[in-house]
């Protein structure tokens, strides 16, 4: 399994972005991670060699799993065999830890890897979800099939995580449960604990939330925000996206770069290629292009005929290039407002849609996660995703168990050897 | 001998004929009348972007589709055993071999680029890495400040001015493009002209067998070396993704310089 540092050429325009060395430039406040700015640290994530050794040997296995029995898959997802999840196991009886994937990111993400590495280092089993938001999960896994309410989809996954269990708990020794998860993922960790304490499958231990979002409406909302900052708004991304595309190549054949390499990548960081608006835009761009595959699969797998026509029956070779394009120029409110919403007003009569943007957070949950002590938060003093009041709310629901460092953006740091200790410090 | 041969033969049938099921199954059911969606192509009004000319999609995806049945049934179960039952170190001197061996290509195309510089940094990687190197198992070159510069003839042609031409995804070898599909085809003509003008094993009986077991190892430590799975990100557009990144990676590299304005 020594193929888990994948690169999916899906990812490459920000996995190469990601790869890319560094200078120290560690302000002096004791935290070695080096880059200040939040939206280059959010792309840039962590340089290579501020990264921990990956294990010498790791145990992993696929688990492909039947969530829900008896589900139609259009021939467009033939693909599909179910819900995908990476297992890592120890020879010996050791705790077993759940990992609940980002916005987008499959069980095989690089986070999520490095998590499950740094976690099997330090003696844990582990099982790697994909997030609620991605095909995958739809297709496979989600009961609904229509993702993005906190408490169904942290049913959906309870539900998966008890099936997953019983696959393995033939073939390991587990002494109790944690979970963790990052990003969205994290959000919905909290629901996925809430839900534990009623069906008490795993009685967590630990929960860690990192880089969580307190309010998926107004995170949604800032990220969304990124998107203005570029001429014509989000309704011209297409513009801007081939603007910056040109930029990138012209900068290439001026420098005389070998390929398209970590050298590369270093010097549009350190000639800043990108102002701050465009890295921005960017990162709104790369969540809209991840946005679009969550709705798209969610239409498609509930015949709703919100960017496919109703009744089309997609095969696997008919072109979905005109559905990414509609699809990514659609925004998470446009997803709310006429997609969501509407489903669970049908499903909940008298919801009115700040009781449902209400729901969507967790503050709708604080009393019990005021009340119970297993719960940690680690996130970043400039993570842009939470907006002003929601770092200190987290202090004040948390206390102490609240780490906060002082740079590192949207999960930027997330694979820094200091980030990934302290986490496993966490479970210990 | 026989028995074994046809048992390989076996799954290629079963896998040829889903496939051609799977094909006509995706045609057949439609018995509804469509409802034109909420948000539709009509209503856009942006640029369209990462987008690649591709008039045989559905030939491409049904090549796609092919390479990832492949991959499960063969290529990688064939992959994971090379890599259960060889040591790392081997598998990386095997690899070493390998790039070693490639390097004549990046020689000959840097070459056709005219690319003086790169052609005697590629030919000095080459010597040093075949002698103090032990023929390639080692990269001491890259220690030495060579750096390795991946060169085919579909980006020769790509520097001289050829167009991409439409998408096109190849059995086995993935995505590519008619230029870069001319480009392997001249690239394997010259490593083969080559190999037969060299005739190192002529002397043997079994210089077929050699051969073919060279050939073999090499495919299979190309697909070792090579860590994309077809359909494993689970984003629904990833074939429309890796078509514009496939063709933005050659077009930007095997681009001119344009010197600084």
């Amino acid at each position: 399994m020594s193929k888990l540092q994948h690169s999916v050429k899906l990812l490459l325009f920000i996995a190469c972005l990601l790869l890319a060395p560094l200078p120290s430039s560690a302000a002096d406040d004791g935290y070695g991670y080096p880059i200040p700015g939040s939206y280059e640290a959010t792309i840039l994530g962590t340089p290579p060699e501020l990264m921990p050794e990956p294990p010498a040997k790791m145990l992993t296995r696929l688990l492909v799993l039947d969530v829900v029995p008896g589900r139609q898959k259009p021939p467009i997802f033939f693909y599909d065999e179910g819900l995908r999840c990476t297992f890592a196991y120890q020879e010996k009886k050791a705790p077993l830890i759940f990992l609940i994937a980002g916005a987008g990111a499959s069980d095989r993400s690089p986070k999520i890897t490095a998590m499950m590495m740094s976690l099997y280092q330090a003696g844990f089993h582990v099982i790697t979800l994909p997030s609620p938001s991605t095909a995958n999960f739809i297709v496979s896994a989600s009961q609904s099939r229509i993702p993005g309410d906190l408490t169904e989809d942290a049913a959906d996954l309870y539900r998966a995580m008890e099936i997953a269990w019983d696959h393995v708990k033939g073939d390991i020794e587990v002494s109790s449960f944690y979970l963790c998860g990052y990003s969205l993922g994290a959000t919905q960790a909290a629901f996925v604990a809430k839900l534990d304490e009623e069906r008490r499958a795993f009685n967590f231990r630990k929960v860690l939330m990192i880089n969580p979002a307190v309010s998926l409406y107004s995170s949604a909302g800032r990220i969304e925000d990124l998107l203005k900052q570029i001429p014509g708004g989000a309704k011209k991304q297409g513009i801007f996206f081939n603007r910056m595309l040109s930029k990138f190549s012209q900068f290439y054949r001026r420098g005389n770069f070998v390929s398209i390499n970590d050298e590369f990548l270093y010097a549009i960081y350190t000639e800043k290629l990108f102002s701050r608006e465009e890295t921005g835009g960017l990162i709104g761009l790369t969540y809209r292009i991840n946005l679009a595959g969550m709705i798209f699969s969610s239409d498609v797998m509930t015949n709703s005929g919100y960017v496919v026509p109703k009744n089309r029956v997609l095969g696997s070779t008919d072109s979905t290039f005109d559905y990414f394009l509609v699809s990514s120029h659609l925004s998470f409110f446009d997803y709310f407002n006429e997609y969501l919403y509407p489903h669970f007003q049908k499903l909940r009569p008298g919801l009115t849609k700040q009781a449902f943007i209400d729901s969507l957070s967790l503050r709708s949950i604080e009393g019990y996660l005021k009340s119970s002590a297993k719960f940690g938060v680690m996130t970043n003093e400039n993570d842009f995703i939470l907006a002003k009041g929601e770092l200190d709310y987290l202090r004040q629901l948390f206390g102490e168990r609240t780490k906060v460092y002082p740079r590192g953006g949207h999960l930027g740091n997330l694979e820094y050897k200091e980030n990934l200790a302290n986490m496993v410090n966490f479970f210990k | 001998m026989n028995s074994t041969r046809y048992r390989t033969c076996l799954p290629f049938l079963a896998l040829m004929l889903s496939l051609f099921l799977a094909g006509c199954a995706a045609h057949s059911v439609n018995s509804q009348d469509e409802v034109p969606p909420m948000h539709s192509i009509s209503q856009f009004k942006d640029q369209r972007f990462a987008e690649v000319a591709d008039p045989w999609e559905r030939f491409n995806r049904s090549m796609y589709r092919f390479n990832f049945y492949f991959d499960k049934y063969l290529f990688l179960p064939v992959v994971k055993s090379y890599e259960f039952i060889t040591p790392t170190f081997v598998q990386e001197r095997v690899s070493g071999f390998y790039n070693n061996i490639g390097e004549v290509q990046n020689f000959t195309n840097s070459l056709f680029q005219l690319k003086g510089k790169e052609s005697v940094t590629t030919l000095a990687r080459f010597v040093t890495n075949s002698t103090v190197g032990l023929g390639g198992l080692f990269d001491p070159a890259t220690s030495f400040g060579l750096e390795r510069h991946d060169q085919d003839f579909g980006k020769t042609l790509g520097y001289w001015g050829a167009d991409s031409g439409p998408y096109l995804v190849l059995p086995i070898f993935g995505p590519s493009s008619l230029r870069d599909a001319g480009g392997l085809a001249v690239d394997s003509g010259i490593y083969y002209g080559i190999y037969t003008a060299i005739d190192p094993f002529g002397n043997s009986d079994d210089a077929f067998a050699i051969g073919s077991v060279i050939t073999a190892l090499d495919t299979v430590d190309t697909r070792h070396q090579q860590s994309f799975r077809y359909y494993e990100s689970g984003y629904p557009f990833e074939y429309d993704i890796v078509r514009f990144f496939y063709h933005e990676k050659r077009e930007i590299e095997s681009g001119k310089y344009i010197p600084a304005e």
